[in-house]
């Protein structure tokens, strides 16, 4: 199957760890995902500013991309766009729709890229994770060489792939969704009362003690299930709870460091792919020590 | 009698003679009206902005350099009489229209962060590390209707906020830094420095070293042309002009 990808800038620049596992294990699975050319930023936080339309210009631009690779032959007839990034995702969603339950805008925008071809309102916007439950768990887990027993790992979701609930993909109070994967490929999955709790999103930027406390609050309840790993598919979730928790431990001595990973990362361990294509070296906190331990990991 | 050879330089000489010694008014068929400034100048057809302004009797010191389309001094802005677009151009490089109602733009004002790519990281994020503003980007196109060189800014920028740096250096690599993309940018951005950096990056880190150049320096250092540099030094002020000339004569203009 192939099927236009948006990647987004993270992860070219510091989530190339979630790229390169999931193109990879996308290969075992026969999804080919064909990169959009000449993709711009998804817009980075939907603009909810009624007035604000030029923030709907980055996304709809690049679901013209999509149109138009349908166009050229690079893909057939395949008008869903697949994004990793949950902020890509979300966004990209949430402006399609917007602009299509608006004609005006639709309009408004479409003759302010008057230079692009215009958008047709085809294109639809999925999530990785919902590409493979369309597939179904099941055929991920015919792919698992490595199953990931005794690993016992968390899903965190934060707001991005389930709300608003007009754009989410699992039940936004209590999704399974992540759950459901990593019971494919074999994980012992640990519940986590706050998965859907916030992350603390850009707070990070302007306050990140606060983020670090938020961080500390989703590891630790983790942790008290019995959790020795969190996964997630937003780069800015992992950021805030990976990276935050060098202020974790100044702010509580006795928090003991916990690996976040993407959730690509287990299911390239899980295929037995090449260790290259894992990225752990990428993780904040170091996963293989872990890994070892339980003999997933040479 | 044989026909004087016209030289290149004599060539360009008589390009610029209108400008340079006047017009005969009645020598002009055609005439445009363009607006300065909001003030109205009939000026012949066929010049190019630069050109009209010193016609209409202005002496430029600034939006003034090369007049060959190279230097990026002569931003201009201007719309049609009729039209809503706000056009750009530089004004060396652009024929006067009718009802052009124009400014010239001698100076963009931009913050120029401090590098020492000496000491940079050839790593994705260092563009946002000096160039925060390009994550505001919101993907408009102004800043390549903008350019003057039809360069794909838009593209450039979004590929500096991915971190590909040679993308950005091929994209921009005809940038001739006038600065209007800044000017018209809704997010602010300067993106000519943007892509300044990212060339300078690309150039050091990117692509292999030149082997002709570092060989080239290094007969340099040897003092390899040091005769020929002493010749020239000591030539009067005479044979130098004609050397000048000779050079001039047999190379190609800009």
């Amino acid at each position: 199957m192939k099927i236009p990808y948006f990647p987004g800038c993270t992860l070219k620049t510091t989530a190339k760890n979630f790229e390169i596992s999931a193109l990879e294990v996308s290969k075992v699975l026969d999804i080919e995902l064909v990169e959009l050319p000449k993709w711009n930023c998804c817009g980075t936080v939907t603009s909810l500013t009624d007035d604000d339309l030029m923030h709907h210009l980055a996304p709809i631009r690049d679901l013209i991309r999509v149109e138009e690779m349908n166009e050229s032959g690079l893909v057939d007839n395949e008008y869903r766009v697949v994004a990793l990034c949950t902020m890509c995702f979300n966004v990209l969603k949430r402006s399609n729709q917007r602009i299509k339950e608006r004609p005006d805008e639709f309009k408004k925008l479409n003759d302010f890229m008057y230079l692009e071809k215009d958008y047709q309102g085809k294109t639809e916007v999925i999530h990785y994770m919902e590409l493979l439950r369309d597939l179904d768990f099941s055929k991920v887990s015919e792919k698992v060489k490595n199953p990931l027993k005794g690993l016992k790992v968390s899903p965190y979701y934060g707001c991005l792939m389930l709300r608003p609930k007009e754009v989410g993909i699992d039940d936004p109070e209590s999704p399974t969704i992540q759950a459901d994967l990593l019971g494919a490929i074999g994980a012992d999955v640990i519940d986590n009362p706050f998965k859907t709790r916030c992350c603390g999103s850009y707070q990070t930027v302007r306050d990140k003690y606060t983020v670090a406390e938020l961080a500390y609050d989703i590891i630790t309840r983790a942790r008290k299930n019995g959790a020795e790993m969190i996964t997630s598919s937003c780069p800015l979730c992992l950021f805030n709870l990976a990276d935050r928790q060098k202020e974790v431990m100044e702010l509580h001595p006795e928090f003991e460091p916990m690996p976040v990973l993407y959730f690509t990362q287990l299911m390239a361990l899980a295929f037995g792919l090449d260790e290259k294509y894992f990225g752990f070296e990428d993780n904040f906190i170091d996963p293989r020590p872990l890994l070892r331990e339980k003999g997933l990991l040479k | 009698m044989a026909e004087k050879k016209i030289s290149l330089m004599d060539t360009v000489k008589q390009a610029s003679k209108g400008v340079i010694s006047g017009i005969d008014k009645k020598d002009v068929e055609h005439w445009v009206e363009i607006y300065f400034l909001g003030k109205a100048y009939q000026v012949p057809a066929g010049l190019t902005i630069m050109q009209a302004l010193e016609y209409a009797g202005y002496r430029l010191i600034r939006s003034c350099g090369c007049r060959a389309g190279f230097c990026g001094a002569c931003s201009t802005v201007f719309r049609r009489k009729g039209e809503y677009k706000l056009q750009t151009a530089m004004a060396c490089q652009t024929r006067v229209e009718d009802g052009m109602y124009l400014v010239q733009i001698p100076f963009s004002p931009a913050e120029k962060p401090l590098y020492d790519i000496e000491k940079e990281k050839y790593e994705a994020s260092v563009f946002l590390k000096y160039f925060p503003e390009v994550a505001r980007c919101v993907s408009c196109n102004t800043c390549t209707k903008a350019c003057p060189q039809d360069l794909q800014v838009m593209d450039y920028v979004q590929a500096a906020l991915k971190g590909d740096y040679k993308q950005v250096a091929e994209l921009s690599f005809e940038c001739i830094q006038c600065g209007l993309c800044a000017i018209r940018c809704p997010a602010e951005i300067v993106q000519y420095h943007v892509a300044q950096f990212g060339r300078r990056m690309y150039g050091k880190y990117g692509i292999p070293r030149e082997e002709n150049t570092e060989k080239r320096v290094k007969e340099i250092k040897n003092g390899e042309f040091n005769k020929k540099f002493e010749e020239i030094m000591s030539l009067s002020e005479e044979e130098l002009r004609s050397v000048y000339t000779e050079q001039q004569n047999t190379r190609e203009v800009y």
